[in-house]
Parts: C-alpha cells; structure tokens; sequence
C-alpha cells in the first residue's frame, strides 16, 4: 500500500502558512489566559446543580463567603439587567433563577483571589432543592412531548403513496451519539472595567457581537458600552458559538460589581459538564426503491436531544433536514424532525451544524437497499445521484453546480475502489477473526447560514503613510485559518507582500453587528467584505495617481512590481506617503451580503444556499470480530474547495475534519447516568482520536475546479464539508460487520459511535437476523 | 531547604514551596512562562508537555537524561535537582550549535543567559523573528498547527524524541500517544517528526550544573503541611516510621488528580523520585525485579523482553508523559482496579515485597489486593520491588488490554493468561483481570477448567464458558457488564487462535 501523500508539504504560491504558526510552535502567541494578570484580578468559579431538575428552595453560601481568598458570591438576584446568556431564545440563564434545569448548571458565581480558591468555596454551597420531574432520556421526552418546538415536516410528493406502489421496501432504525467539542483551550474570558460604566471583554468566543449584545443586556446597558475582542481561540468547532457568552458574562458581572477585572477560565471538568454538544440524534426510516436499487420514496423520522434549552437547536435540525438527501434525489421524500427538550445540557453548534446527522441518515439507508439487494453500495449510490432532470432538492432548490458524479468516479478510480473490494472480499474470505470492510460515501454541503439575514459581513482597512496596511473584520480565528486568508485577499488587491499586511484582534468596537464565525462562512463573507474596503481605497489611490501623474485611471496599475502610473513605476509606500501628502482617505469599511438566497421556514421550501461544497471518501477498515476493536487503515479524499485561496491551510481543514468525524463514529461516547450526568467529562473517559488513530495511508487530493457563484477567488467554504468524509469509515464498518456473515442479505445492526462494545454487538445482531 | 531546579542555565531556588502547587501553575502564573498550556490539568492531553532532565551517569556523566512529563501533574517538589526545559528554552537559546551542521541546533555549552527568574520573560522578537529549532520550522511551514494551543506540547515531545529523550526509539506515532490534537489529524505534526528526528544538544555544562545542585534530600513545610524527599529507602522507612500518614507520592500520575480535579489538601507527602535504591532493575535468566519506583518508561523495554505482550501492554499504558512519570510500584500500590500492570503482573506470578523500618516481608502479588480501595500494606510499610520469574519454554500467554481508544485509554477489560502447556496437558493457569472485579483478580473457575486437560478447542471453549462465572463486571463509561464478560471470554480463544497462527489483532491487520 502507498505511503502517506506528502503533497500538502509541496507549498504553491498561495499555501502561505497559518499567519500564527511561528508564534505557536514558538510558544508565544498569545491565548486569553495567557496576558499578564493586572493587580487585583478576580478568579471565578460556579457552584453547580447537583440535580437535573428542580425548584431551588433556599441558597445558603455563607460557606462560601467565609472561605479562604473569597472576595464575592453573586446569584440570580445580583444581576442588574436580562438573566439571559441564550442566541435569540432568552432560556439559557447565567445564573439559575428560582429553577435548575440541568445537572452542572451554574447556580451562584464565586469571585476568588485565585482559581483554585474560588474551585474550592464553589463546592461549599448549600443549595436546598426540590426534586421536579426530569427528563433525562430522549424516549421520555418523546413519551411527554416535551419539545423545543412543534415538530417540523419537510416534504415532496406523497411518500406514503410511493411506498405502496413500489416494489421494494426496507425499514430501520439507529442512533448516533453526541459529540463533545473538546477544543484544546477551554472557555475563557477575562473582563475589565472601564470608566463610566463600560467593559471590556476578552473572550474566547466565535461570536463577539453576540457575546456584547448578551453583556449589555445583562449589565442593564447599550451595546456601545461595550467591546469585546479576540485574537485568537485554541479551537471552538462551534462550541464556542453560543457557549463562550456564559463565562464572559459572568466575568462581567464580576467586573462590573467589584470594579476588578475578573478572568473565568473554566476547568476541563467542569467545561465538558456545562457547556453543549453536538446533538444526539435517533433515525428511523422506510424506504422504498426498485431492483436496481433507485429510491422511489422515502420517510424518514430525525429526532434529536435538544437538551434543556433551545439554543440553536431550531437551524440545527433544519439543517439534518437539508441534508439528508447529501447527493441524492429523492422522488416522494417526508422528513420529520422532532426537536426533544430534555433535562441535560443544551445541545448546540459542532461543526456540521445537524448535517453529519441528516447525511449519515441516507448514507446508512443507501447501505441498507444495497444489503437486501446484495449490491455494492457504491452502485447504489451511483444509481441515485442528482442529475439533469432530477436536480430539484426536498426542500425546492436546485442543484445548479452538481460535480458530484464526475467526483465520485474521479476518486473511484485514483483510489482503485473496484479492486480493492474485490480485494477485502479475497482477505475476509481467508480471515476467521480480522474483518475488512471498504467503503466510498459522497458529501454535498450547503453553504450559507440557513437563518438568511446572518449572511453578511464587515470589515476595516487602514493603510498607513509608510505603506502598511491593517486590516480587522468580523471573522474570528480559531485555527482555521481565515485570518490569513482574508489578509490574502486584501494583500493581493494592493499587489503586496502578505508580510505587509497586519492582521488584527477581532474587536466589536472596529466592526459591528457582525455574525458569528460559523458555517463555515468565515473566508467567504469576510474576505468579501475585506476585498470591498480595499478596493475602495484602492479606487481612491488609483484616482489619486491619475490626477497627479495625468493619465486615465485604467492606466494605473497596482503590480507586485510597483505601481504603474502614466509611465512611473512607484513603490508601495511611495504611493502611500504621496496619497497622505495629498489628502486621500486610506481607511474604509467594507461590506457583503450574500446575494440571491431565500428561505421560507414555515412551508420549509427556498434557496437556501448560495452553492455546495462537494467531496469523497473511501475508507478502508478492519474489525477484531473477537474483541469489537477495528483501526481505520486507509483513507483517500477527493473535496472540492473550489479554487482554493490557501491549499495547505484547506487540506489541514480537510484532514482535521475528516479525523474529527471519525472519531465522532468511532471512539467518543458520551455516557450520561440516569439522573443526567454526563459520567464522561474529561479526557481520561471521553476518547478524542490520538496519532496513532490517523489512518497510516490517507491521501488527500482537491478538485480542480471553481465555485460556479462569484465568490472570493471563485473558492468554496471547507470548514464543516470535511467532517462529513468520515461517514465512509461507519459505513465501512458496517461492511466488515456484514463479512461475519457474507451471506446475510441485511444490513448489521450498527449504532454510533462504533465502539468495540457495539461492534460486538452487531456482529451478534447480524449473526441472528 | 528550597527546591532548587534549573531552568535555561538558571538556578531556581524557590525557599517556600507548597508541595501539591503544580511545575504548570508555576510556570505560568508565577513566572509567566505561558508558552506551556493547560487543556486539562489531568494528564491526558500533553498540552502542558515539558522536559525535566536529571544527571545521567550511564555514560560516565556529563549528560542529561530527558523525559517529556505533563507539567499539569508534577507538583514542584519533583523538580528538586532537575533540569528543566520548557517550550521558551527552545527559542532563548537560539545561538546554533559549534560544529554549524546543518540540524546542529542546540543550547551552546555556555548555557543560556535568558530565561532569568522570576520574572523570566522569554525575548519576544518582532513577528516571525523568533530563531526557530529546524522542528519548530518545519512545522511551522507545513501547517503542523491550527489553532496552535496543543502545538507547544507537541514541540516539546517531538524535541524530546530528536535529542533522544526517554522513549526516543520509538515510532513517533508512539511518542505522541500523550498528546492530543483536535484540529489538524495530526499528519503534518508527524511528518515533522519524521523529518527532524534528531537535534544535537550539548548538555555538559548543564550537566556540572546538575551536580553542583546535587546534594542533600530536600524537605520543607508549607502551611503547616510537611513535604519530604528522601534518597534512599533506609531514610524513607524512617520517615514513614515517623509520619505513618503521610502519604507516599511516587509519578503523581493518580494523585496529581486528586489535587488539580478533587482539590484535595494532602497532609504530609514524601516524594519517592529521589529514593535511589527503589530504582534498580536487574534481570537473570530466572526473573526480572524492578523497583518500586522504576518508572514504566523504564521498565518497558524490560518487560518487553519477558514477553512482547507485556510489552505491547505497557506501550498502551497513559502516553509517554504518563510512563515518564509513574512507576511500577505506584500502579501497584496505589490498588486501583483498572491499572494495567496488576492483572499481567498476577497472571506473570509476581512477587512483591513490601518494606518498613522493621524489616521487609514478600508475598504473591495477588495477594496484596484485599478488596476496593484496600491493600494489604501495613502503616510504615512501602512497596519495594516486583520480582517476575521469567516465562519458561512451555508457557503459553497472551496479555490483552481492550478500550474505546488503543492509545492512552483506561482498560474497559485488561485480561492475562500464563498457561503451562507440557506434551500437549495444561498443568498449570493464572488467568487474572483487570476491570472485571473491585481488584485486579485471578480467575479461580477458568483456571481449573484448564489445568489438567488436553490444550485443545474444547478446553478453551469449556474455560471460557467458566470464566465468564468467575466475575460479575459493573456496567460503567468503560462498558458494559455483558460486554466485558463475552470479551474477556473471547480474549482466551483469542490466545488458542493465535496458537493456530490466526492474526488476532487489527493492529497487525494493516499491511495484510
């Protein structure tokens, strides 16, 4: 087998690396916690429920008070304006008011001279609660009904009728678990008072406007009086799209009250107890389809654990909802998802945002028709891929830009998909214990926020007399890269060097209102909106140099060579410096909405999305059929960036997405106990994947091509579309699990994540059915 | 007396030490040093990775031996008459090497003047102009980093393997085990290992340093609380004569949690890293003893060479920090029910020997175990030494340890069989599990219903039917009752197939 593809160390031209690397191998770029502590900081800590529901009856903290370094202990009660850490809901509390609704949930906030003082007094409060009804499984909520919202229905044709009529039909159900972000920096924010009643809010979060809009409110003040920044997070993955507000507002409320700064930094523990994760999702399905394998009709049942408060959970399950075609079409379709309330933590963002779910749905359902038709999957899939005359979605919109079968039979061939089925049959064959299994799952990803109004973006450049240039948009920077991206696009407007541009902390008080860094949009609206304030001020310049140097404007031109104007050929900074002399304007905001998409929500029918990202993946495993342990052996992606604005930083999206979905499949399990406490909230018992984990062939190719829509550089979104890869190493798994017993024409009775334990137990399943 | 350690050609002298404040803590909110991150102050992401080097007399000294250790988890008295090298050192130390080779970067042999303390405040260079390490550079180039807060643990392992710290030899895959990344999938941080494999450094004068430190045994009080560091077993057992309570800290690998995750206070503590004579191995031809404080990173090519199960298990035992820090004797006495060393140890008919001011006693390792939580170890007794006899020619064993994750995972089942196999008769069996039961235990029905019959399928089948009534497993995060039940049975057929020469294992499975 081929050694790793060492393509992503081949650096072309616009491979610049991550802006940040030097500083992180060096140690020295710069995380909230890692600024010097002014005089005085104050460290905080929550006391938590002990109870998943409950009426809290009487809190007695004089324990607390009284401990060594504690400063303050605020509840409810303390809080000047809106009890509200929640997106749009107004259900997420800062501190619980009257009523606990998850185990974990912040009920009071101790101030300490130090961290671990203010851990230890946080366990010394005495909190009297009343035991209420809780909810702690998704089969209870579904037996009371307890629901974020009503139940949604996305529909096309009648599917009921086309089950009936056609001539073949499987039905099934599965679960997939939950996932926890486990960003490497937990949650962090430090808060700082200011003159006058304002705040200054460093916090580790993908959405600072949210996070200022929440802190105002909370502190019974405007949104001007508030600014929150961020250079950087160790990692979010859209756990810290809504989560982060939680601690920067405690931090504020701290700050705001003692008029000392104050730093939440959240122990691991506690971060994984508190904080939301992906969300879990149960499957159930009939489908009907012909010999050949071509899907007729389709119901499917989504429901999800929403966990105890809306959050995002609403666009979340939309989300499940649009993709659960991933590249298919599907004729007469019903989809409905059910969106459970239950007394655990509030599910939210992970990267994917509901897609994995919906996507793994039809993948699994695809696998099933080509069991009991004892066919490859893969023609299966090939067989109801959208194509001309079939290119209309469940949800209206069409498929305008389908490269999904060119792709696939391009990775089909590089990968030598073929042989190597016929190769895994050849090993399973002569192999009693270790079972291989092959598989090649297809990704389309819609990209756009699906709530349409969040699809704009802003931003500022400056560029100084000297020729530097400083730019700042509503993008946060969380490993992915879409700081340098954007300082690309703007470097590449002026025609210089990428050193020349200095990028900046994302600060509310340098672009408002903006959207949170999430599916995967960053690059897209903020490279747009950094490319609009440019080319102002280069138009400016441009008009500048014509009227000093006496030519048209078209004969002014910004070369990585110099300027060129009527004849003169200037530096950079000459031109800067003569433009300063001369009275120009070199700063400018900029400004993008996504232009063309539309979505009605009520009848679930729109465009929703500006365009798809694409991919595929084959992935090739083994099992112990003795034991339930498999390794991923191989790996092979084809994905579609469209034309890539960084290669290097897109494959490490690719790459890390793809490891990341794996290990959602494989091995991390969220266990939660039967008074809904999560038993796995820490490294030691929740498994996130290792080295070793990395399968040791994996290869990673782009598509050569561009996005069909006028987006930065014609390229595509990468950040989520990756994850989705890793549904070929469940389906794989399935595979080897049906090699048990090859001449079963059903398909094994596997739930996710496939831990050993559950792989054992479908083979058992698979073995009896 | 103070902790004395050295840091980037310092001498730290820290004269009040609280002895359960972590090297982390320390590095980062007292001298500022945050190069060095917390992702979980529970040893099991390696974010907080450091090197503590401590003199090497193998080749006649004037060398430091390295280990990579998670910083969340050493308290600072375990620094005492160490080196230190964090993340910073990297970068302070940036005058290249006097032969100029090209990879020959390293400390020069003056040491580094920066990284002064407190405050050190590394040298902040304008953007990009830190002088990188060729690793640093090579990772920085290929997109080794994400988001960036794992990457100076990841730096410091990769450092540790190229200037041949302890556990060097391994693959890089393996030397990672400890380190967890969430963003990139790890392929451009392996390859920078591979590419930058080894990094000269010039440890002499640090090495005078080292033994100019080098003296008496460190102790101390910190708020009423007395913190000692003896050096040899003979002051220990006095010690423990005298503070019967105290308790005895070996890798702080377990007890590190109970001060960071349980905030626990823990009353009188004697540091057992200095204890010379509890780190002996010797090996015959009729056993392996190692000492109680042998730490496994140490052990693990010993224990490889009684037999390469056993040493397959221990490579999967924590991650290499992990095995850098904890010992043998610790994951032993410390009874624990799901260390992985106890149920091999057991089934391999290990000896241990416990010591105490009045003399020494030896019994089967087994029997140490007397139930949850509780050992037979007497007040003023410590763990000495483990003696393992050395399989002989008709033993048949396989030792397997099954979890969620191969690396760094808890054992959900760690499983052991030692069966004697003569012309064709099994006469005699230790089976013994972890995970399975309260303690590490034998399996008294699966056992009898090897010994005396025929090594066949059907007695394999028979003993793991019994087995399965010997334990009555919990269901918890690990898995479940049933789960670890038809596992541990299958484990056993696992070894007759294995017998068979039927590949038996996935990780064998990948060229296949």
């Amino acid at each position: 087998m081929a050694e790793r593809d060492p393509a992503w160390k081949v650096l072309e031209k616009p491979s610049h690396p991550h802006d940040s690397a030097r500083l992180h191998v060096a140690g020295e770029a710069r995380y909230a916690d890692d600024l010097a502590e002014p005089e005085g900081m104050l460290h905080l800590a929550f006391g938590q429920s002990s109870e998943a529901h409950a009426r809290i009856v009487s809190i007695d903290l004089s324990d607390v008070l009284a401990a060594e370094g504690v400063v303050a202990v605020y509840t409810a009660a303390d809080i000047p304006g809106a009890n509200d850490v929640s997106p749009f809901a107004g259900d997420d509390r800062l501190l619980a008011d009257g009523e606990v609704t998850s185990h974990g949930q912040p009920v009071f906030l101790v101030a300490a001279t130090s961290q671990r003082a203010a851990r230890k007094a946080a366990r010394l409060g005495k909190v009297e609660y009343e035991p209420l009804p809780a909810v702690t499984t998704m089969a209870e909520a579904r037996a009371r009904q307890s629901l974020i919202e009503p139940t949604q229905r996305m529909a096309r044709g009648d599917a009921a009728a086309a089950l009936e009529g056609a001539p073949r039909r499987v039905s099934g159900r599965f679960e997939m678990g939950g996932q926890d972000h486990f960003y490497l920096e937990g949650q962090v924010a430090v808060a700082t008072p200011g003159e006058d009643g304002q705040i200054h809010v460093l916090s580790s979060t993908q959405h600072p406007s949210e996070v200022q809009h929440l802190v105002a409110h909370m502190l019974h003040r405007s949104t001007a009086d508030v600014t929150v920044e961020v250079r950087r997070m160790g990692g979010a993955f859209g756990g810290k799209e809504t989560q982060a507000a939680l601690f920067a507002a405690a931090a504020a409320l701290v700050a705001s009250k003692t008029g000392h700064p104050a730093k939440f930094r959240c122990d691991r523990d506690d971060d994984m107890v508190m904080t939301g994760k992906r969300h879990p999702f149960e499957v159930a399905y009939e489908a009907g389809f012909d010999d050949e394998g071509h899907l007729l009709a389709l119901k499917l049942f989504l429901s999800s654990n929403c966990g105890a408060t809306v959050d995002l959970s609403p666009a979340i399950n939309d989300r499940a909802m649009f993709h659960a075609d991933n590249c298919y079409y599907l004729p007469d379709v019903e989809i409905v998802s059910e969106r459970l309330k239950t007394n655990t933590v509030s599910a939210t963002a992970f990267r994917g945002f509901g897609g994995p779910q919906g996507m793994l749905a039809i993948e699994r359902i695809v696998d099933h028709v080509a069991a009991v038709l004892g066919k490859d999957p893969l023609a299966v899939r090939l067989a109801n891929l959208y194509r001309p005359g079939r290119e209309e979605t469940q949800y209206g919109m069409t498929v305008a830009d389908n490269i999904a079968p060119e792709l696939i039979a391009r990775l089909c061939e590089s990968a030598r998909y073929d042989e190597r089925v016929k190769a895994v049959e050849a090993f399973n064959a002569k192999s009693p214990v270790i079972k291989k299994g092959i598989a090649l799952t297809p990704v389309k990803f819609g990209i756009s926020f699906t709530t349409t109004h969040l699809n704009q973006a802003g931003a500022l450049v400056h560029v100084y007399a000297d020729g530097s240039i400083q730019i700042n948009h509503g993008g946060t920077e969380m490993g992915q890269g879409v700081y340098v991206k954007v300082a690309q696009v703007v470097a590449d407007v002026f025609a210089v060097p990428l050193g020349t541009v200095r990028i900046t902390a994302t600060r509310t008080d340098k672009v408002p209102n903006t959207s949170a860094t999430a599916a995967s949009s960053g690059a897209d609206l903020n490279g747009m909106a950094a490319h609009n304030a440019a080319m102002a001020i280069r138009d400016r310049l441009t008009n500048f140099l014509a009227r000093t140097y006496g030519c048209g404007e078209d004969a002014v031109h910004f070369t990585p060579g110099g300027v060129l104007a009527g004849g003169e050929t200037l530096s950079f900074a000459e031109v800067t410096h003569k433009a300063y002399i001369g009275r120009v304007s070199m700063s400018s905001t900029g400004f993008y909405a996504t232009p063309g998409i539309e979505y009605d929500r009520d009848a679930h029918k729109g465009r929703p999305f500006y365009y798809f990202a694409y991919g595929a993946s084959v992935s090739e495993v083994a099992i112990d059929t003795l034991t339930g342990e498999h390794k991923v052996l191989a790996v092979d992606i084809l994905h579609d960036v469209g034309r890539s604005l960084n290669p290097v930083i897109d494959r490490g999206q690719i790459e890390g997405g793809f490891v990341q979905g794996q290990g959602w499949l494989t091995t991390e399990e969220l266990v939660w106990d039967g008074k809904g406490r999560l038993l796995t909230h820490s490294p030691a018992t929740y498994k996130i994947p290792t080295a070793s984990d990395r399968p040791k062939h994996f290869t990673v190719a782009l598509w050569d091509g561009e996005n069909v829509e006028p987006t930065i550089n014609r390229s595509k979104a990468v950040g989520e579309p990756p994850f989705m890869l890793a549904n070929s190493v469940f389906s794989a798994l399935g595979r080897a699990i049906a090699a048990t017993a090859p001449d079963k024409r059903d398909l094994p009775p596997l739930d996710a994540p496939a831990t050993p334990e559950r792989i054992l137990k479908a083979i058992a399943g698979h073995k009896l059915s | 007396m103070a902790v004395k350690f050295i840091l980037d050609g310092e001498v730290i002298e820290l004269a009040d030490v609280d002895p359960t404040a972590t090297v982390l803590d320390h590095l980062r909110y007292r001298m500022r040093r945050t190069g060095t991150k917390e992702g979980c102050a529970e040893g099991d992401c390696g974010a907080c990775t450091v090197l503590v080097g401590s003199p090497d007399h193998s080749g006649g000294g004037g060398a430091v031996q390295w280990r990579a250790v998670n910083a969340c988890i050493q308290f600072l008295p375990m620094l005492h008459g160490k080196a230190l090298l964090t993340v910073e050192s990297l970068t302070c130390a940036s005058s290249p090497s006097p032969s100029g080779e090209g990879l020959g970067w390293g400390l020069s042999s003056e040491g580094s003047a920066c990284g002064k303390a407190p405050p050190p405040a590394p040298p902040v260079k304008g953007r990009g102009e830190s002088a990188l390490n060729p690793l640093q550079s090579v990772m920085a180039e290929n997109g080794a980093s994400q988001c960036g807060f794992c990457t100076p643990g990841f730096v410091m392992s990769l450092y540790g393997r190229a200037i041949g710290a302890s556990g060097a030899d391994m693959p890089v895959a393996d030397v990672l085990a400890g380190n967890l990344c969430r963003c990139t999938g790890y392929g451009p941080i392996l390859a920078a290992g591979e590419a930058v494999d080894s990094l000269r450094r010039d440890d002499a004068a640090l090495a005078a340093q080292l033994a100019a430190i080098a003296g008496e045994s460190a102790s101390g009080e910190w708020q009423g609380q007395r913190w000692f560091a003896p050096k040899s077993c003979g002051e220990l057992a006095a010690l423990l004569a005298d503070y019967p309570d105290a308790r005895l800290v070996a890798g702080a690998t377990d007890v590190g949690l109970w001060v960071t995750k349980g905030l626990r206070s823990l009353g009188a503590v004697i540091f057992l890293g200095d204890v010379a004579d509890l780190s002996g191995i010797e090996e015959t031809d009729e056993a392996l003893t190692i000492g109680a404080g042998v730490r496994y990173a140490d052990a693990h090519p010993h224990f490889a060479r009684l037999h390469p199960d056993l040493g397959e298990l221990v490579r999967r035992i924590g991650g290499l920090q992990v095995r850098n820090a904890g010992t043998v004797g610790g994951n032993v006495a410390n009874g624990s029910p799901i260390g992985d060393g106890p149920p091999a140890l057991i089934a391999l008919g290990a000896e241990l020997t416990l010591r105490s001011a009045s003399g020494r006693r030896t019994m089967p390792l087994k029997d140490y175990f007397l139930d949850y939580g509780k050992q037979d170890r007497q007040p003023g007794e410590f763990v000495e030494s483990i003696r393992i006899p050395r399989p002989g020619p008709q033993a048949v064993i396989h030792i397997a340890k099954l979890s969620r994750r191969f690396d760094s995972d808890i054992s959900a089942v760690c499983g052991a069989f030692n069966l004697t196999v003569e012309q064709g008769t099994i006469t005699a069996a230790r089976v013994a599990f972890g995970g399975m039961a309260a303690t590490p235990r034998r399996a008294a029905g699966c056992e009898a219903a090897l010994v005396g019959q025929p090594f066949s399928e059907a007695t394999i089948e028979a003993a793991a039917e019994a087995l399965k009534a010997d334990y009555t497993p919990l269901d918890d995060v690990r898995g479940s009752s049933a789960y670890r039940l038809e596992a541990a049975a299958n484990l056993l057929r696992r070894l007759w197939l294995r017998e068979q020469g039927t590949v038996i294992s996935v990780l064998e499975a990948l060229d296949g």
